[in-house]
């Protein structure tokens, strides 16, 4: 049934009416037009449709639009500000970590989570924090590349 | 709809009709300077006369380059990007044999107004096939800017050269004119010679260097619109009803609790039953509640026993290759090895499924499909809609992955029926499920080989038999006197279903026929290797006459460092070599095996490769890195369940395609060739990975896996 859900969408709040069963991935993709998070399976398998929720990762075909009131939604539209690219955007370009590219807004926002939480994160924790998404044109030794180089960036201990 | 990815080129008409000639196709973009060219008979040799070219197109070339009257330069191709780096690798070869800074090539992808026909984007054609005449195009642009140049200048056209974007006086380098100067005011169209002056390797500023993609910015920030992205007022989304198992046919349908989701509407046209709705989610909820039984085809085999009905079924084969009399090499023999290979239909599981939008005004139809054949696709929605392939427009946004299972565009067809039936523009876009169920996998296949080694340690026959991958890479390149290669049943020939010998369709998978034809080959010469106790490396070069592959083998084994041992070394070494249509490979894995549990980690992989010019090294490095990764899900665990034709595996949880966590240390090593022509990269080294695991885990444990994928139960049974 629909309902009235507010909450706030990559820094500015947002109110719709909306049933609120339905999956966020797809309210984020037809009713907010925010086509930057891919639908990949469906089942929350692939990580193509990872989305932050009040700064955790979710799988936003597996959640339902109901369960972000009066939370916070970041998405990969939400990362650069006024044109200026995120360190870790910055960092997946930098190392040409994509082919494809459908499944690149999952893993930055991904590891925007993982850096969040562990800004010193090791190789291996970068590897244990992104193995449940999948990339079918094998980016993965540039995508650990370079969640490596935007940690040292936020250490300070890189200049670009 | 405008794309802002696209230049705008001022067109403001379309003409209906490919009958017009040149100079009218030129006015189209308002003069400058086009040259024509023909990218190959492969591209063309497939879709009749008429359909070549672009709708308003001449039809006798399939590609086209534009100096604009501002000194843009534009390129206009029918390739699409998928991810593989077509829209960053092209316009550096054009950029190479114009003088100019590749930043001022813009690139139109696979959209069938403004591009001529191109078969589709496969097989590694883009820099192999496409590269030679787009350079050839280039030149001939910059030997018309010399004449115009010599005109202007008043200077004779031998003192001209080309210059970072202009024409240059060589005497006097204050004599000059830019490309804008020179286009301004000029209608100009000319068709690229059979044979210009092309730069040498030696002369390349632009190419052989490392190039970033074009389209990273745009994937790391969301906006890369895929063909799911598109958005029109008034757009439905249509889901679509999949049966049990290929060949069953629907026995009852009940669409009533369907129909009672507000806004959803159930179409039921022919074999097409589907649903649509304003929001993709509750079409699919409101399909959910059909109800449709099925009467299923009866099962006559499954993942297991198929490969005694291949065998069963294989059709009548043709020697590809021979040479000597193989029962000559026989009588040279110290000791012969038979032996079988098995390879298992694998799926494509591009991360993005077969999508498409169709937009309908009047019998026009505009399209926005994932697909690796734009022109095929116009074909396609063409004749569902009953229209003129020139009223249908085809329009190519980024493609989430193809690996050759989007050489269709089936959604499109789906989505211009619907289209057309609610009068509103429709998406299709498959779930995954779909995805598994119709993809048209790379078919399983057998292997024979019988090959016969001399107390030498020479290779004195080798007879060979594939069933159903198909000829590419079949033909061994060691230097064996006495040798036959049969070939029988092909990856294209299965696209009929259970006619072909399959349970489904079958198709091209990343470097069709060569990941089972490699695996087999390299995996018996490690096999003769070992029992003629000669290190697998020495064994290779003591058989290779062709110095170019001597060379890549040297150059990879130096890179991981081998030193020589018989195998089983306990090492966990494997090597393995290829030629994938021109391009050498050579390639090298350290692996581990868990006893227990059969489990095999790849620790690292070193892939040399010579490519004739690696024209963007960066490019190239991407695509073997990715090569590798993918190749290990074939390699160990890739495997399409199916019980008849009932597909199983219908998601990642069954179908497990590599991770983080599988990743290996990858060191590449590019050499150049630049005698040979220069071959693609976007296949080549998946082919080795099967057989160089597979060698690897011979070295480490003494256990010979020959059948794909090497999954931790079929390690622990060869253990």
């Amino acid at each position: 049934m629909p309902e009235i859900l507010s909450f706030i969408l990559n820094g500015k709040p947002v109110r719709l009416t909306v049933d609120g069963e339905r999956p966020l991935l797809w309210v984020l993709r037809t009713d907010l037009g925010l086509t930057g998070t891919k639908f990949g399976c469906g089942e929350g398998y692939c990580g193509a449709c990872t989305v932050l929720v009040n700064g955790e990762a979710v799988r936003s075909c597996q959640v339902a639009a109901r369960e972000v009131a009066q939370k916070t939604v970041l998405t990969i539209e939400g990362l650069a500000a006024a044109g200026k690219l995120s360190l870790l955007q910055e960092a997946f370009v930098k190392h040409e970590a994509m082919q494809c590219g459908f499944c690149t807004s999952g893993m930055i926002m991904e590891s925007q989570a993982l850096l969040a939480k562990n800004p010193r994160p090791t190789r291996a924790e970068i590897i244990k924090g992104l193995d449940d998404h999948f990339c079918r044109c094998g980016t993965h030794p540039r995508v650990v590349a370079a969640v490596e180089d935007a940690a040292s960036g936020l250490k300070g201990e890189v200049t670009k | 709809m405008s794309d802002p990815r696209y230049p705008d080129l001022g067109i403001d008409e379309t003409p209906g009709s490919d009958e017009i000639g040149r100079r009218d196709f030129l006015k189209l973009f308002g003069g400058g300077i086009v040259i024509f060219f023909t990218a190959g008979d492969v591209l063309l040799a497939q879709e009749p006369t008429r359909l070549q070219a672009g709708a308003g197109a001449p039809a006798d070339f399939n590609a086209y380059l534009r100096i604009g009257q501002e000194g843009r330069i534009t390129l206009f191709t029918g390739k699409i990007e998928q991810g593989q780096g077509a829209m960053t690798v092209l316009p550096l070869m054009l950029a190479e044999e114009l003088e100019v800074p590749q930043a001022s090539v813009d690139i139109i992808l696979g959209d069938t107004d403004l591009c001529p026909y191109d078969a589709g984007t496969f097989g590694s054609l883009c820099v192999r096939s496409f590269g030679p005449p787009l350079r050839a195009a280039g030149a001939e642009a910059r030997a018309v800017l010399i004449e115009l140049a010599a005109e202007k200048l008043g200077v004779p056209q031998e003192r001209l050269e080309a210059r970072d974007g202009a024409i240059v006086d060589r005497n006097d380098p204050k004599t000059r004119a830019t490309y804008a100067e020179l286009a301004k005011g000029q209608a100009i169209a000319r068709r690229a010679k059979q044979k210009p002056a092309l730069k040498r390797p030696s002369e390349f500023k632009v190419m052989g260097r490392p190039m970033a993609r074009r389209d990273a910015r745009d994937k790391a920030t969301g906006k890369a619109l895929y063909a799911g992205d598109i958005r029109f007022p008034g757009m439905l989304y249509g889901r679509v009803l999949r049966p049990p198992a290929h060949g069953a046919t629907l026995k009852s349908i009940d669409v009533t609790a369907a129909e009672k989701v507000a806004g959803a509407r159930v179409i039921q046209d022919g074999d097409l039953v589907a649903v649509v709705h304003e929001l993709p989610d509750v079409a699919a909820t409101a399909l959910a509640k059909i109800k449709a039984e099925y009467d299923k085809p009866p099962v006559e085999f499954d993942d297991k026993t198929i490969y005694d009905h291949l065998i069963k079924v294989a059709p009548q084969g043709k020697a590809v290759a021979q040479g000597g009399d193989l029962a000559e090499g026989e009588k040279l023999a110290a000791f012969t090895i038979e032996e079988r290979y098995l390879n298992a239909y694998v799926a494509h599981s591009a991360i993005e499924t077969h999508t498409a939008l169709v937009k309908l005004d009047g019998d026009k139809a505009t399209v926005w499909s994932s697909t690796q054949s734009p022109f095929g696709t116009r074909t396609s929605v063409a004749q569902a809609l009953k229209v003129p392939p020139e009223n249908v427009h085809v329009l190519m946004p980024f493609v989430g992955g193809g690996f050759g299972g989007k050489t269709a565009s089936p959604q499109a067809v789906q989505a211009a029926r619907l289209a057309r039936i609610t009068g509103r523009p429709v998406q299709v876009s498959w779930t995954r499920e779909e995805e598994f169920f119709y993809d048209t996998f790379r078919p399983a296949a057998v292997v024979n080989i019988k090959a016969a080694v001399s107390e030498a340690g020479r290779i004195v026959s080798w007879d060979y038999e594939v069933l159903f991958a198909g000829e590419r890479s079949s033909q061994q390149f060691y230097d064996i006197p006495h040798h036959r290669t049969v070939v029988r049943g092909e990856w294209g020939g299965g696209r009929g279903g259970a006619a072909s010998g399959h349970p489904f369709s079958v198709g091209p998978w990343r470097a069709p026929a060569s990941n089972t034809n490699t695996f087999a080959r390299e995996v018996h010469i490690d096999a003769l290797a070992a029992k003629a106790g000669i290190d697998p490396v020495e064994f290779r070069m003591r058989n290779l006459a062709n110095e170019r592959m001597k060379r890549i083998l040297k150059a990879g084994a130096d890179k991981f460092g081998w030193t020589p041992a018989k195998s089983p070394s306990k090492r966990g070494f494997g090597v393995s070599l290829a030629d994938y249509t021109g391009t050498y490979i050579s390639m090298f894995a350290e692996v581990e095996v868990d006893r227990s549990s059969g489990a095999v980690r790849v620790k690292r992989v070193v892939c040399a490769q010579d490519m004739g010019v690696a024209v963007n090294p960066d490019g190239a490095t991407l695509q073997i890195e990715g090569s590798i990764m993918m190749g290990l899900g074939y390699a160990l665990t890739e495997e399409v369940h199916f019980k008849g034709r009932e597909v199983l595996d219908l998601n990642f949880d069954r179908y497990e395609i590599p991770r983080f966590s599988w990743m290996p240390k990858i060191e590449t090593v590019l050499l150049d060739s630049p005698e040979v022509p220069i071959a693609g990269g976007g296949e080549p080294p998946i082919i080795n990975v099967g057989s160089v695991i597979a060698n690897a885990v011979y070295d480490a444990t003494g256990a010979r896996l020959k059948q794909l994928p090497m999954t931790r139960e079929r390690v622990k049974a060869a253990l």
